[in-house]
């Protein structure tokens, strides 16, 4: 597992120092310990799982990982994710906030282009991102955005955001693939669906749900990365179809191997897996103000009566962690290494349920494999384990088509899971605070949303881990999410794919910058 | 008119009733699914405000019957609209994804159509024989399994352990005939083994019902040789049935391959539906929906047509 000692976050002083920094550390190589420098050239061809025909370039869309990847190779972003976890200028030369963390002025390179040529001004920065708010957005990515209260250029070279509230995390936002840079049409809007963009790449040929081929831009701002002349990634759904198509050399990268069969791919010597500990986790949010769940012991009854290290093993493969029932993974920052793990222990369920004032519980846990592949597997050793505690969980298997809509936030208790988020303040906020649009357990703890906020606008470091651990603990003893585990992201290559020492672990592949990270030996 | 005519006509008139009600029945289907475009594209990100942002953009915020007839009133001017997902036009969407499927369905039907009739009528002429028997087995063991594990079978023989075909069927990547032949080979050779025990079977049986025939008896008797009893005349009788097979089989490789589609990450009509189904993307799944019902008609129709024109009692019957 990394550490992130070098959290780069912002410090009251100066974020134009800590930024410069971060810069210079790139410039330098942030790696020195790297296996092999980078090399230029050679065609990458990708075997993705996900990929629709209903895929369009429109940045408020996408919702898979082919849509994803390509975002980041043909445009780019703010701000990156660096793989120490940092939030590092891109398109941005630098940031810099207010003491109250309140207004954030970017600086913008000058020397970023478009691939038609034209220079990145501010007008563009702030029609892309406005493409995400207002009344006519569809963007995923809006909720994030209604802490904007307003958005000006000041200038061609600066953007100027006022907030809300103050929000010590608010770069770490630029990271998300929904927030690319687009030519501003003119009238402070952009064309969805242009493929013009700021990235290393270019769109050759995109044919949605099928394939796209990217090939380099000669003219390229950014130095050191973007190392192949063309990429090439392909939908290839079936799971069998990827570990094939990789054996036989047809696709020299996929995402996603079967589990199942994942030691017949790791006995081939030509074919490498590689696994990032990563953020994502699978859930099962109670609605803890819904009966039986308002109890909070019935709550720590369950908690203790799901046997987390047979599901890692027998679900997930061993591919994962057991989880504590918070959000934070060991990879993320403020993570609190000091909490006690919650194990199966039927004596204690039963004991919690003593003190709610029952002898026995019976519970329904809906499920589907849209949650996770294997969800409706885990639900079912759930409910064998929990018997034991004197707990009936039945396992109801709901439709993969509409679960999102019909069963997740809608049922008291249902399996899911949660992607990536760079900070614990983006995971809270999306999925804890109060008013929360995704908060899947209808928790309002006071405690935790005064914490939220005045953590979200600390500057202190010190101050804020002490006040993100004991948000933790509260998500683990109060919280109505009970969080199982923590999956690995697994991918396999050939052996032709090289990988920088450390990569960005939040989303697969390198937080899906393989594209302009990785290279070719 | 003749008979034939008015028989084509009337065909063709009730196939246009017909896809009337394919188009409706689908619109309905689609309707009772769970979940609309929006919901299925915002999936786990969706919020109520971004959902209603959605729709009004895609005009899914209107009654379903409006939605229906404004889709209709375009169609019947030939314009089948944009799909709601990627704002492509649906012509030009379909028009690839058909290419690759009437590419991959002609290139099994050549195959599959000949080797299967003379599969048939060799298993009637030696029939009870080893040959007939061996037949047998083989196309039944074929149609047995289900496709996915033969083409898996197959991949493994012939990609992994053999390397002579690729497991992408990636015609998009080739630019000669050579090259797409060789791209499907194996999916078009799994849809020959799906659909040879059929053919082979209704030929083998409708000749060797005719062969009962007591005309069939007399061609013997004045020392005709047996495969020219069989050709010359037995099958002439026996055509109208095999000629229905072989439609259903032309109809089934055109719209049935989903499944190989997706083993071998094929990009024809079958994904192009699966996906459209599975965001609701209502004018892409009508247009394929009434394109497939189209060809089931179409070869029912060019069947019932062949089958009358086979038989001479019923091309001058009254």
């Amino acid at each position: 597992m990394t550490q992130f000692t070098s959290f780069a976050a912002p410090s009251r002083r100066g974020f134009l120092a800590g930024s410069a920094a971060a810069g210079l550390a790139l410039g330098m190589g942030l790696t020195p310990a790297r296996a092999a420098e980078p090399q230029k050239g050679g065609t990458l061809r990708v075997g993705f799982t996900q990929g629709s025909t209903s895929d369009s370039l429109d940045p408020a869309t996408y919702s898979n990982d082919f849509m994803f990847a390509t975002s980041y190779a043909v445009f780019s972003t703010l701000v990156e994710i660096a793989p120490d976890g940092s939030a590092k200028p891109d398109l941005a030369e630098s940031y810099e906030a207010t003491p109250d963390a309140a207004t954030w002025t970017f600086r913008l390179r000058d020397d970023a282009t478009f691939s038609d040529g034209k220079t990145v001004a501010a007008k563009d920065v702030v029609a892309s991102i406005r493409h995400h708010m207002g009344e006519q957005s569809k963007s995923g990515v809006k909720p994030l955005l209604e802490q904007i209260a307003d958005i000006k250029a000041d200038g061609d070279n600066v953007v100027v955001f006022t907030l809300k509230s103050g929000n010590a995390d608010f770069p770490f936002i630029f990271n998300d693939y929904h927030l690319t840079i687009r030519q501003d049409r003119g009238d402070g809007t952009i064309d969805p669906d242009s493929r013009i963009g700021t990235g290393g790449y270019v769109i050759e040929a995109f044919e949605p749900g099928v394939r796209i081929e990217l090939v380099r831009r000669d003219d390229y701002w950014k130095q050191g990365a973007a190392h192949f002349d063309k990429v090439v990634i392909l939908k290839v759904g079936d799971a069998a179809a990827r570990m094939n198509a990789l054996m036989t050399g047809e696709v020299d990268l996929i995402d996603r191997p079967d589990l199942k069969t994942i030691h017949m791919l790791e006995r081939n010597p030509n074919v490498r897996i590689h696994t990032q500990d990563g953020t994502l986790h699978y859930t099962m949010p109670m609605h803890v103000n819904t009966a039986p769940f308002d109890d909070v012991n019935v709550r720590m009854a369950l908690k203790h009566a799901i046997d987390r290290e047979a599901i890692v093993q027998k679900v997930l493969k061993g591919y994962g962690t057991v989880g504590n029932d918070h959000p934070i993974a060991s990879s993320m920052p403020f993570y609190n290494a000091d909490l006690e793990q919650h194990a199966y222990d039927p004596e204690k369920a039963r004991h919690y349920l003593g003190k709610a004032g029952l002898d026995s519980l019976d519970v329904t846990l809906h499920t589907a494999d849209a949650a996770l592949n294997g969800a409706v597997d885990a639900s079912v050793l759930f409910s064998e384990a929990a018997k034991a505690a004197g707990i009936n969980v039945g396992v109801s298997r709901e439709p993969d088509d509409g679960y999102w809509s019909n069963v997740w936030l809608q049922k008291p208790f249902c399996t899911s899971y949660w992607g990536g988020r760079p900070t614990p303040d983006l995971m809270f906020s999306a999925g804890y605070a109060a008013g929360a649009d995704w908060n899947d357990t209808n928790w309002q703890n006071e405690r935790f949303n005064e914490l939220l906020v005045a953590a979200r606008a600390e500057l202190d470091q010190g101050r804020r881990a002490e006040m993100y651990g004991e948000m933790q603990k509260l998500c683990q003893t109060d919280g109505g999410a009970l969080i199982p585990a923590f999956g690995q992201y697994v991918s396999a290559m050939n052996q032709k794919v090289q990988t920088p020492e450390k990569v960005s672990e939040m989303w697969d592949l390198d937080s899906q910058r393989f594209i302009e990270r990785w290279w070719l030996a | 008119m003749t008979r034939l005519q008015k028989l084509i006509l009337s065909r063709l008139a009730l196939g246009v009733v017909t896809l009337f009600a394919v188009s409706a029945l689908m619109f309905v289907g689609i309707e009772l699914l769970p979940g609309d475009l929006a919901q299925q594209i915002l999936g786990q990100s969706a919020t109520a405000e971004t959902l209603a942002a959605f729709r009004a953009e895609l005009g899914l915020d209107q009654p379903p019957h409006l939605r229906y007839l404004d889709w209709l009133s375009g169609v019947v001017q030939g314009d089948f609209g944009q799909s709601l997902a990627s704002r492509r036009d649906v012509a030009e969407l379909l028009s690839t994804r058909l290419a690759n499927t009437m590419f991959l369905a002609a290139y099994a039907a050549v195959i599959a159509v000949p080797i299967a009739v003379v599969l048939g009528l060799l298993a009637a002429l030696w029939r009870n024989t080893l040959f007939d028997r061996s037949a047998n087995i083989g196309a039944l063991s074929a149609i047995s399994m289900p496709e996915f594990f033969v083409a898996y079978l197959l991949i493994l023989v012939f990609s992994i352990k053999l390397g002579w075909f690729p497991t992408l069927a990636r015609i998009d990547s080739v630019d000669t005939l050579g090259g797409a032949l060789h791209a499907t080979f194996l999916p078009a050779l799994t849809l020959i083994l799906v659909v040879i025990a059929h053919m082979m079977r209704m030929t083998r049986a409708a000749i060797i019902n005719v062969l009962a025939a007591p005309y069939i008896e007399m061609a013997r008797l004045k020392g005709v040789p047996r495969w020219r009893v069989v050709l010359r005349h037995a099958l002439p009788n026996a055509l109208a049935p095999i000629i229905n097979v072989i439609a259903l089989n032309l109809a089934y490789l055109i719209v049935g391959v989903v499944v190989v589609e997706v083993v071998f990450s094929y990009p024809g009509l079958g994904q192009l539906l699966v996906d459209a189904v599975a965001s609701r993307d209502f004018p892409v799944v009508q247009a394929v929906g009434l394109f497939f019902a189209g060809t089931y008609i179409l070869l029912n129709v060019a069947a019932d047509i062949l089958s009358i024109l086979s038989n001479p009692r019923l091309r001058h019957g009254r």
